[in-house]
């Protein structure tokens, strides 16, 4: 969760400055869900992510400089600097790919998870996306096939509250997690800000697709502490204490006082964590900083396999 | 059936194409020689099957998805525009797709505006999808088994009216390479492009001008990406006259394409050109209005007459 944080407040950064060209959309405020989800995968589960996805491929073990690199256009980037932010694809770390269409990946992840039954593969494939993906038609369509085939799919709905400005109490009719009642498959309300929670909620939904159970869907609840990309403030649609009242349940600081609480880990081992984790990022920085590009004559190679 | 049976990861999914066998009888059979996990019936979610194929595909499937009419890929497109050609190029050829989708138009059967409709120049227009328009069973066979064997996207499309056609196929093993153009019957006045069902218009229409002495060298493409411009550009040295004849809407069309691309490399060869084309209307129901303005041998024998 640390890493995802100072990744993001790098990417801001680095984006400010005019180093990072294009669209950014940072994760500040959500890490719990990849942290939790991903902890509860094992060797060989794959995830689709989206366009906020570059918690995701950190908590999937993806390397800070190759996101990094990538999100400069950099070609030690992980898609050679062609895709950008809000497309990873890191095989190795089990990061299938990452889709900018709202909505696109999902049926995507269900045929993910279709290849995965009928090579009788162990694993699952989990699919992250948000609350303004489960209004687009690909949601029903691809769910709906998943809960039919009975596919190692877990759908984790991040609902960060916002699609851009729109809030989801106007955009949305009920709650996302009772969809999945309507597909015939469990649907659950997770506590996206707290890891713990999310982790256990991602074991049983992963312990369902390997038993060939069948899809879960998971809505957890959770807050993008800044605007929806990272030129935006996000306080032209939100106000400062709804903001300040959601960093409250901070899910890094609950995570640090329960463990400190607890004594399971003393803070100077938390600050120690936290300073390993700033030179990780310095140094993936100055590594993405000093790559260079891809020349151009090269692209039209990858057009065509 | 020969592929399913070469490779298992080559599996069928689409609407109607499991015990039923497809509503154009495409898949028959295969249903009960492979059973329902290679061979899918899927919900009416176009979206989701271009999508399901597509991560099949990722990790080393090859699906073989089939969308009923041409007119529903705008149902996936999506999946089909967005993700499916780019998604090699956009993880700098990380990924490959290798999916085929299986699709027929239908214009010329009454069908009404939409189920007819033939949009090839989008395609054209989409880099990283492959484009098969076989107009002979014996084409058919030959380049989707290229199809199925290659590591790219690839839309198949046929003509619904060439469904009946009967036609020898060899029942030996065959590919038939994409980009390389047939040409169909040989003749030195005048060059006709033709695509799809309209090479059948194409071919009766050059043995009608036989008698009147002017030679028609009829062109296949036989797929529109990659587009073989090398034999249709030979062709049009030798004839001087070039005629385009598809069932797409005229106004950006493939034959659009296909004369600017011979303009801009020899330009000093072309004495005329002539488009023959579906005009730009959605396609009527009533078969007095389709048939008015149906391309047909008709149509290309009066462009003949135009340039020659």
């Amino acid at each position: 969760m640390v890493r995802q944080r100072m990744l993001e407040e790098k990417v801001i950064e680095l984006y400010k400055i005019g180093l990072i060209p294009g669209l950014a959309h940072p994760y500040i405020g959500q890490e719990a869900i990849a942290a939790g989800v991903c902890a509860a995968l094992e060797k060989g589960d794959l995830i689709v992510s989206n366009h906020r996805g570059h918690g995701h491929s950190v908590a999937k073990g993806v390397p800070v400089h190759a996101i990094l690199s990538e999100l400069m256009g950099k070609k030690t980037g992980m898609c050679l600097g062609i895709g950008g932010s809000m497309h990873c694809t890191d095989l190795n770390a089990g990061v299938i790919f990452s889709t900018a269409i709202v909505g696109g990946g999902i049926p995507l992840s269900v045929g993910v998870g279709l290849a995965l039954r009928m090579g009788k593969k162990s694993n699952c494939v989990v699919c992250f996306f948000g609350d303004g993906a489960s209004n687009t038609g690909s949601f029903h369509e691809a769910v709906n096939l998943a809960a039919i085939w009975k596919l190692p799919v877990i759908f984790v709905c991040e609902n960060n509250q916002y699609a851009i400005s729109v809030s989801v109490s106007k955009s949305t009719s009920a709650s996302i997690a009772q969809r999945g009642q309507a597909y015939g498959i469990p649907g659950l309300l997770v506590d996206g800000m707290n890891v713990l929670d999310v982790y256990e909620a991602a074991q049983r939904a992963a312990r369902r697709a390997k038993n060939g159970d069948g899809p879960t869907l998971l809505e957890c609840t959770t807050y993008r502490y800044r605007g929806h990309g990272a030129y935006d403030t996000g306080l032209d649609y939100r106000t400062h204490e709804e903001v300040n009242e959601w960093m409250t349940r901070d899910p890094i600081q609950r995570l640090e006082q329960k463990l400190t609480a607890t004594k399971e880990v003393t803070s100077s081992e938390l600050e120690a964590i936290r300073s390993r984790v700033n030179s990780q990022v310095e140094e993936a920085t100055k590594l993405a900083k000093d790559s260079s590009y891809l020349s151009s004559d090269s692209l039209s190679k990858f057009v065509w396999a | 059936m020969e592929e399913m049976r070469r490779d298992e990861k080559v599996i069928v999914i689409g609407e109607d194409v499991g015990k039923y066998g497809g509503v154009f009888r495409a898949t028959k059979g295969l249903f009960d020689m492979f059973g329902p996990e290679r061979v899918r019936d899927t919900p009416i979610s176009e979206n989701a099957i271009i999508g399901v194929a597509l991560g099949a595909a990722l990790l080393g499937y090859r699906p073989v998805a089939e969308i009923m009419y041409m007119d529903f890929l705008n149902e996936c497109g999506d999946q089909l525009i967005n993700h499916l050609p780019k998604i090699h190029f956009m993880t700098g050829g990380k990924l490959t797709a290798p999916v085929i989708i299986r699709t027929q138009y239908s214009l010329g059967r009454s069908t009404g505006a939409q189920h007819s409709q033939f949009s090839l120049s989008l395609f054209m227009n989409t880099p990283g999808i492959l484009v098969a328009t076989p107009s002979t069973p014996t084409d058919a066979k030959g380049l989707l088994k290229t199809a199925i064997r290659g590591a790219n996207p690839v839309l198949f499309v046929e003509s619904g009216i060439l469904y009946t056609t009967k036609g020898e196929v060899p029942t030996h093993e065959y590919l038939i390479p994409f980009g390389k153009a047939e040409v169909k019957h040989e003749g030195n006045d005048v060059t006709v492009v033709a695509i799809s069902r309209m090479v059948r218009e194409a071919l009766a229409a050059a043995e009608s001008l036989k008698s009147d002495g002017i030679g028609v060298e009829v062109v296949d493409p036989r797929t529109i990406v990659p587009l073989d411009m090398d034999t249709i550009v030979t062709s049009v040295k030798k004839t001087g006259r070039l005629i385009t004849a598809e069932d797409c809407c005229k106004t950006s069309g493939v034959g659009a394409e296909i004369i600017a691309e011979v303009a801009e490399r020899e330009i000093g060869y072309l004495e005329g050109v002539e488009r023959v084309a579906f005009p730009d209307i959605p396609s009527p129901f009533g078969p007095p209005l389709q048939n008015a303005y149906l391309p047909k041998k008709e149509s290309i024998i009066e462009a003949v007459r135009k340039l020659v």
